[in-house]
């Protein structure tokens, strides 16, 4: 009982960030219950229904081929939040993880970790990222790595400037001095006091991320047909733009409303943790 | 910036070039497909196997890795970035082509986004928590969240096929085929800038010397104009560079969707017909220019900022 007052609290002490919470739950429930919601199959393809404008029926038209454009949208959130979540994450835990050994380390392991970043960090990360993703092959999973290869640097970054600022406090000495072992340390310590700040850094990524990879898939190097997803959407969409425009304004208006959602939420979050920041 | 720390980096840019050579002569050397199977089919005829071989041993394909590596970086050397497989055209001479416009469109929307976001931004922080402030953050909001891809495409419908303003596809000469491909690439850039600059407005203004200007009853415009906004734009400088080379990848996308005829769209078509030497090439112009760019901005603010000199 006492929790779901302290919930209730912080929810009223907080409301944009509980509004941008909901909001962000509306999106996530809407990729879980997919089959729920939509009310047509999205891979299947009734070519004498193609190209039709929104009705009762289909909602937000059909595409090229007659599948049900809201029931294609609906189940690219799967496809876009999962692909976006795996980013984030393995960003994250890369990108952390060479980081913190870059910091904890030092020497030759540092300079080795962080000239590699230099160079990437010294260059457009987008122009990599389209280089690797057509040279790995066009899937949505290349794509991902793509990204990940360019997006790192960032929080190899942070997590080194973290590990730099408490390497030397009195309670890591004590650590060292009483003995303990590195992978103790690195995961009782470091992990503890670098994590909660590197992760809210990669929740405020989710909306660029998503953004990103949407910009792959509607170059063609991300996802493939027929799996529902917005970037490729718009881009089969681009060729109908004349006589069926709803096939590029849903998907499009789906990604920007996703987007804008996570990105507040981000920015919400940040506020509540870093008050100071405006 | 002293000659000592030019030179270093020009050493550095040097450096980070090599890298970012071997990085992608070793993806290419790792990618699946076969480049003469590609090359050959590019110019819509299978050969039969042997003939496809012998291409092999003439394009040097079947060496070890470190020969093929050093072969390439010794034509690079020399300036011959190979042909490109596709076009069969030497890469040099394909990416000079689409280099002027690309830089067009890139200038072009800088310039868009500068004439923008500056008085935005100025007047959002001026006029902090009034109506103008909300309306602007609210459009910059909107801003960062937009898909390019997407914004493009409704202005194509919008502008070009609903009111018939503009030209729908870009590839014609003129002014005009910059027009939306450049508003498309700003508007996001714009949103973000405008947050930046009402941030560092807000910042400047609380001050000691703006108390200061005011107490010794200078005009509030004197104020801001005169002293609060060359602080508030030197270290945009910096940041115009950095956005620079996410420009130069938005591009692609943009150049994509308005069929504009620059890198970004060559590159996306190279990557499409496995034309390694021209990825190759593509990726280290890119790189280069925008290292030489930002180290140019990088002096230029050392002069611009009359705090270097005194020390």
């Amino acid at each position: 009982m006492r929790d779901i007052q302290k919930i209730l609290a912080f929810c009223k002490n907080h409301k944009q960030f509980t509004v941008f919470c909901i909001l962000a739950l509306v999106v996530i429930g809407a990729a879980v219950f997919a089959p729920v919601i939509a009310n047509h199959n999205p891979y299947e393809a009734v070519i004498a229904k193609a190209e039709q404008p929104p009705d009762a029926n289909h909602w937000f038209g059909t595409d090229k081929l007659g599948r049900d454009l809201f029931s294609r949208v609906i189940y690219g959130t799967r496809t876009s939040l999962t692909s976006a979540l795996l980013l984030v994450v393995i960003t994250l835990f890369a990108g952390s993880a060479l980081g913190i050994f870059a910091g904890y380390f030092g020497g030759v392991t540092d300079s080795v970790i962080m000239r590699i970043s230099d160079v990437m960090i010294s260059f457009p990360g987008l122009v990599l990222a389209i280089a690797i993703a057509g040279i790995l092959g066009p899937s949505l999973l290349n794509a991902v790595i793509a990204i990940v290869a360019v997006s790192w640097t960032k929080y190899a970054r942070l997590a080194r400037s973290l590990v730099l600022r408490i390497k030397h406090k009195d309670y890591m000495l004590a650590a060292v001095l009483t003995g303990s072992k590195t992978g103790y340390i690195l995961r009782n310590y470091i992990c503890k006091m670098t994590m909660p700040i590197l992760i809210v850094t990669a929740a405020t990524d989710m909306g660029t991320m998503m953004l990103e990879i949407a910009a792959l898939s509607f170059l063609g190097f991300g996802a493939q047909p027929p799996v529902p997803e917005w970037g490729m959407m718009l881009s089969e969409g681009r060729a109908y733009l004349q006589t069926a425009p709803w096939m590029m304004f849903f998907p499009g208006l789906a990604v920007f409303i996703v987007v804008a959602v996570f990105n507040l939420l981000g920015d919400s979050l940040r506020d509540i943790l870093d008050p100071l920041s405006d | 910036m002293t000659k000592k720390t030019i030179a270093s980096r020009i050493l550095q840019i040097i450096i980070v070039l090599f890298g970012i050579g071997f990085l992608t002569f070793g993806l290419t050397y790792l990618a699946p497909g076969d480049p003469v199977k590609a090359m050959y089919a590019a110019n819509g005829n299978v050969p039969s196997e042997e003939v496809m071989e012998a291409m092999r041993e003439k394009m040097g394909l079947n060496n070890p890795f470190p020969v093929q590596y050093f072969n390439w970086l010794f034509s690079c050397l020399h300036g011959d970035l190979g042909t490109s497989y596709s076009l069969n055209k030497p890469v040099v001479t394909v990416l000079l082509q689409r280099l002027w416009p690309t830089l067009e469109l890139t200038l072009f929307s800088m310039f868009l986004m500068l004439a923008v976001s500056v008085p935005f931004g100025v007047l959002s922080a001026v006029k902090r928590n009034k109506a103008a402030d909300y309306i602007i953050r609210a459009f910059s909001f909107v801003g960062v969240s937009l898909p390019s891809f997407w914004l493009g495409v409704m202005l194509i419908y919008i502008v070009a096929l609903k009111f018939k303003l503009l030209p729908v596809i870009s590839s014609d000469t003129g002014f005009k085929k910059m027009i939306l491909p450049a508003v498309t690439l700003a508007f996001s850039m714009t949103a973000k800038y405008t947050r930046q600059i009402r941030a560092a407005v807000l910042e400047e203004l609380h001050q000691d010397y703006v108390v200061g200007a005011r107490t010794r009853g200078l005009k509030e415009s004197t104020v801001l104009f005169g002293h609060v906004l060359p602080n508030v734009l030197l270290p945009l400088v910096t940041l115009l560079g950095l956005s620079f080379g996410s420009l130069l990848g938005g591009t692609a996308v943009v150049e994509i969707i308005f069929s504009y005829p620059g890198l970004g769209n060559l590159a996306v078509s190279a990557v499409a017909a496995r034309d390694y030497p021209l990825i190759q090439g593509y990726v280290l112009w890119v790189a280069l220019i925008y290292m030489v760019i930002n180290l140019i901005v990088d002096i230029a603010y050392e002069k611009l900022d009359p705090r270097t000199k005194v020390r």
